[in-house]
Parts: structure tokens; sequence; C-alpha cells
């Protein structure tokens, strides 16, 4: 097997074991990123000299006889709506496109102290508003599977990186689904932590009440290594919880018994890919078979959730977006008058789908409707807050599709935005309740096309589903 | 309809974009689609219903009043399309 396609945790083995040295892996990777770049387009920017550099320190480290961390030296890429201090970060849009961050964020700062080897910034849907990458402001992505289909989205770019052999993981970040669901696309593990587990710290600002970071890996163990690394509290993000942060390679234990896993009927309705339900009640079944109890149940609001995120995601867009006015960062389109000046910035600069959120976010927020859409939407999310908290009174885990369907074609779905949305129904429920929810393979299709599953958990409880998810991964 | 032409010229002002003539009506079709299909929650009664803008119950989150370092002039200045010394340069608001 290549250097590139091999995980984290057996590259560190061979790091620290000296049969490899950092120096070889980050050429090794950056041969495949020059392979594989123009058939799948997972970057906006390589930084290709930051990660040699890296290289050639954990490498004097090891020569050392230094102990190095479970990822230094270990190749990756970082969403391009992660802050990196003199790394352009562009969020996929022409408004951002010479945009050189002053700071990093936490998340990113964090695993520079780990001395990870950066490879570059990934694409994504401009702004994270998307499930394809399509909207990228720049190119669109393809999925390594088959290249005439779409990642997923937004965080595409990140999962096919990692799908493609172009880095052992990588940092996404997830607002309705947008790392669960290109994580299934692409046949790659993908977790949103629980809400304020990860700094939002540096991370652009879509929809603040639901974003957050979490990582893509090649399987359950890296996920509990990248998550080990990023998580915690910081003083630079008042929504980041003061919850102690486990060792969640203490989680990587293949053993279900006990553990209670509820199937809500909901998530199996009409629309749902016939093949995938068939393999998400397969893998109902093993968990079954390895121990666990599995629970028919019911999350009666789940209809409506589509709604909700799609009222309260563009509301909160629309304000985080205001900042972009041509004035302290960002493109300036020129205007007569100051107003001029903001319109033809934003409406030369932003793309067709964030001018569209923009727009609805603010017919949402706006007198008149307020009360009718906004406020009617922050209700219907605590029903569908509360299922998930009456569910778990009597559950571990709770088991669905990420994806009501497998990866699309590429431009099957752009002349219908609400059917793009509605992609979002298996995970936007989970960021609307601030759970933590994970994407793990569980197969192809008959057209070879990778099939993922989703784990949703208690708040703050990525344990079980790490153990979970390790059990399932290791019966295979 | 749910939303009228003269609706989206008010909310396209009001998010300081311009909506061109000949996306008007594509505009106004995709906009009226996804508001027609939220309207579901209409259904819902939320009256006793307190509405949740946070899942995290997080309340006032207060930190030490000790003065820190904060981001260089020159460095807040990098990314300004236009600057004048240590401004941020913007056309005139004001009349002469």
């Amino acid at each position: 097997m290549a250097l590139y396609d091999k995980t984290a945790h057996e590259l560190h083995d061979l790091l620290t074991t000296k049969k490899i040295s950092a120096a070889e892996l980050t050429a090794d990777i950056f041969s495949r990123v020059e392979e594989m770049e123009d058939k799948i387009g997972a970057y906006l920017t390589l930084t290709r000299d930051k990660a040699e550099a890296t290289a050639k320190l954990v490498d004097e480290k090891i020569a050392r006889g230094d102990k190095i961390s479970l990822l230094e030296g270990i190749p990756c890429a970082i969403k391009d709506n992660i802050c990196t201090k003199g790394i352009r970060t562009t969020c996929a849009s022409k408004i951002l496109e010479n945009f050189v961050p002053p700071y990093d964020a936490t998340a990113y700062k964090k695993l520079v102290a780990q001395n990870s080897v950066i490879v570059g910034k990934a694409n994504l849907d401009e702004f994270a508003m998307g499930s394809s990458t399509e909207n990228s402001g720049f190119h669109t992505t393809h999925n390594p599977h088959d290249l005439e289909r779409v990642p997923g989205g937004s965080s595409g770019g990140s999962t096919a990186a990692v799908a493609g052999g172009e880095a052992i993981f990588a940092l996404g970040s997830d607002t309705g689904g947008s790392i669960r669901q290109p994580a299934s696309f692409c046949g790659v593990v993908g977790l949103k932590p629980t809400y304020g587990r990860v700094s939002r710290y540096g991370l652009v600002a879509f929809a603040s009440s639901l974003d957050q970071i979490g990582p893509i890996t090649r399987d359950v163990t890296d996920c509990a290594l990248v998550l080990n690394a990023i998580c915690g509290h910081d003083d630079m993000d008042s929504t980041s919880t003061a919850a102690q942060v486990p060792d969640f390679t203490k989680s990587l234990i293949a053993d279900v018994k006990g553990l209670k896993i509820g199937l809500p009927k909901e998530y199996f309705v009409k629309g749902i890919d016939a093949e995938i339900e068939t393999a998400v009640r397969n893998v109902a079944k093993k968990f079954e078979e390895l121990g666990a109890e599995i629970v028919e149940i019911s999350l009666p609001h789940t209809e409506y959730a589509i709604a909700t995120y799609y009222l309260i995601a563009p509301a909160e867009a629309a304000t985080n977006l205001e900042r972009y006015d041509g004035v302290s960062y960002g493109a300036r389109v020129d205007g007569a008058d100051v107003v001029e000046m903001m319109t033809n910035t934003r409406t030369e600069k932003f793309g067709e789908e964030v001018k569209r959120r923009i727009m609805i976010g603010n017919y949402a927020l706006s007198a008149g409707y307020y009360d009718a859409y906004y406020l009617k939407a922050l209700k219907v999310r605590t029903l569908i807050q509360k299922d998930f908290t009456d569910a778990f009174e009597k559950l571990d885990l709770i088991l669905t599709p990420t994806t009501p369907n497998v990866a699309f074609k590429i431009g099957e779905m752009v002349a219908d935005p609400l059917k793009m949305y509605l992609q979002d129904i298996c995970t936007v429920p989970v960021n609307l309740a601030g759970l933590p929810g994970i994407s793990i393979p569980c197969g192809v299709t008959k057209n070879n096309l990778p099939i993922g599953f989703q784990l949703i958990g208690k708040a703050l409880d990525e344990e079980t589903i790490l153990k979970a998810a390790f059990t399932y991964e290791q019966s295979l | 309809m749910k939303i009228s032409e003269q609706d989206i010229k008010t909310v396209a002002s009001l998010s300081r974009l311009r909506i061109r003539d000949d996306e008007k009506d594509d505009v106004l079709f995709q906009l009226n689609k996804i508001l027609t299909y939220v309207e579901n929650l209409q259904e819902l009664d939320t009256t006793n219903v307190e509405p949740t803008t946070y899942a995290l119950p997080i309340q006032n989150v207060f930190r030490e009043d000790k003065v820190k370092p904060s981001l260089d002039r020159e460095l807040a200045l990098s990314n300004a399309p236009l600057k004048e010394d240590g401004y941020f340069k913007v056309p005139r608001v004001l009349e002469a």
C-alpha cells in the first residue's frame, strides 16, 4: 500500500520506527497531489514550502531521539474557511480571493503546534453554503470514486483530499451536514463534534449557532486522534464549552454490549435510496449481532428540520456576512458613494447561492416577517431539540443514514436550490440540537458509490459514538 | 406568491445587493419556492414554546478585566482595499 493511502496512526508507527522520514512522506503526498489534482481539484491553495519545512523539523526531532506527537509529520488539508495566518483564506469566495488572515484559527493552531504537515487549503462551497462544492467561486471538486460526480459539500475539498490520497486527514466544518454528507459521499469518516467542543475562533462565520469544526479521516482511530488535538475551551470563543475533554483514544474499544441504539422511523421514509436503506438496516443488524439493542423510535419533528434550518442558517448568515462591505478587508468594487461601493462589491463578488441566502435571511428577519419566519423557526428548533432529549432518556445512540442518496452527478441539482437543501434532511437536525454526529462508511452501491451511516450521540458524548463506530469498523 | 417583486427590491436594498432585470424572474421564482416550502412550520402550534437561539445553555461568559495585546495596527490594515495614514479609506460620506 502506498504511503499516501495509509492512516495517520500507521504512518506514526513508520515514522517512529524510522522506516520512513517525514520528508519522504511529504514528498509522496505532493507527488500524489501532482498526479491527481488536475482530476480531483481538492485544493484552492497548496503550501508545499511550509509543508517541507515542517517535515524537516520533524525529521530533526526524530533524529535527535525526541518523542513525537501522534499527528506530528502527518500531512493534512485545512478547509479554506479556517483562518491560517500568512496563508490565503478565501472561503471559496471572490470577495476573499486575496485575503491573508492576520491570525490563526485555534483548531488549526493546535495542529500546527503538533507539527502536522499542512498540504494546503481545501475547496468548499462558497462560505460553506452548499452540498456539492459546485458553489465554489473557483472550481468544482470531483469525487475520487467517480470523477463525474460531486464529492458532497460543503467540505468536499477536504473529504476528496482524504479519499483521493491528497492528504491523510483534514479539518472540515459542519453547519448543517457539511462534514458528514461529503464524508459519506467520499467513503471516509467525518465527525461533527458537539456544538462548543471545538473553538470556532478563526472559523469564518456562516451560522454561528450551528457551525462546528471537526475531523475528516480514513478510520475511527484517526478521528479520535484529531479530536484529541483540536477540542477544548478557548478564551477566544465564548461559546466554546468548559467541559472536560476526555482522551478519545480510550473509547477505541470494540464493545457495544448493552448499548441501546435507536432507529428513528422518520429517517427511513420515501425519498431515501433503497440501497442506502438496506445498507443502514444491515448496520443495525450488525450492531445487534455484536450485542447492542436496537430500538425503533420516533423523532416526530424531523420533517420540519429543513424548513427550520433554512430560516435560521440564512438569518445568521445574512447578519454574519454584513461584514463584507469593501472597507476593512476583502475585495472592493468602486462606486460613486459608500452605499454604491458596498452594493457593487457585494453584487459582483458574492456568488448566487450566497446572495440567495442573504436575501432569505434578511427577509426572515425583516419587520413584519420576523415573528412568522425567524421566531417561529427558533421555536420549532426547541421542539426538534426536545425530540432528541426525550429519545436519549432511554437510548445511548441514534442510527440513521447520513444522506438520502449517494453522490450525484455534477450539474444534476444546480438548477434547483430547494432540491439541494433537501439533501441535508438527515444531518441538519443534529446541528439544530447541537449534538455530535459521525458518518462512517458502510459499503457501496452496485455502481460502486460509497454509502455512509450516521451515529448521533448525546451532547458531549463523542466517546460512545467513537466506541460504537470503532466496534463496527473492527467487525468488518 | 409569498414574496413580491417589491419585497425583493426592499430586501436587496437592505442586503446591499442589486438584482439585475434579467435575473429578477429567477430570483423571485426560487425565493418563492423556498418560502413556500418553509410554510410547513405554520402547521405546528408553538404557543407555549420558548425559542432556542443556542443549543447549549451558555449565558454571560465573563473574563478577567485585564488588558491583553490586540492586533497590530499595520497587520489589521494589511488586507484593506484602500488605506491612508493608518486608516481605512472609504468614499466621501459627508458633502464638502
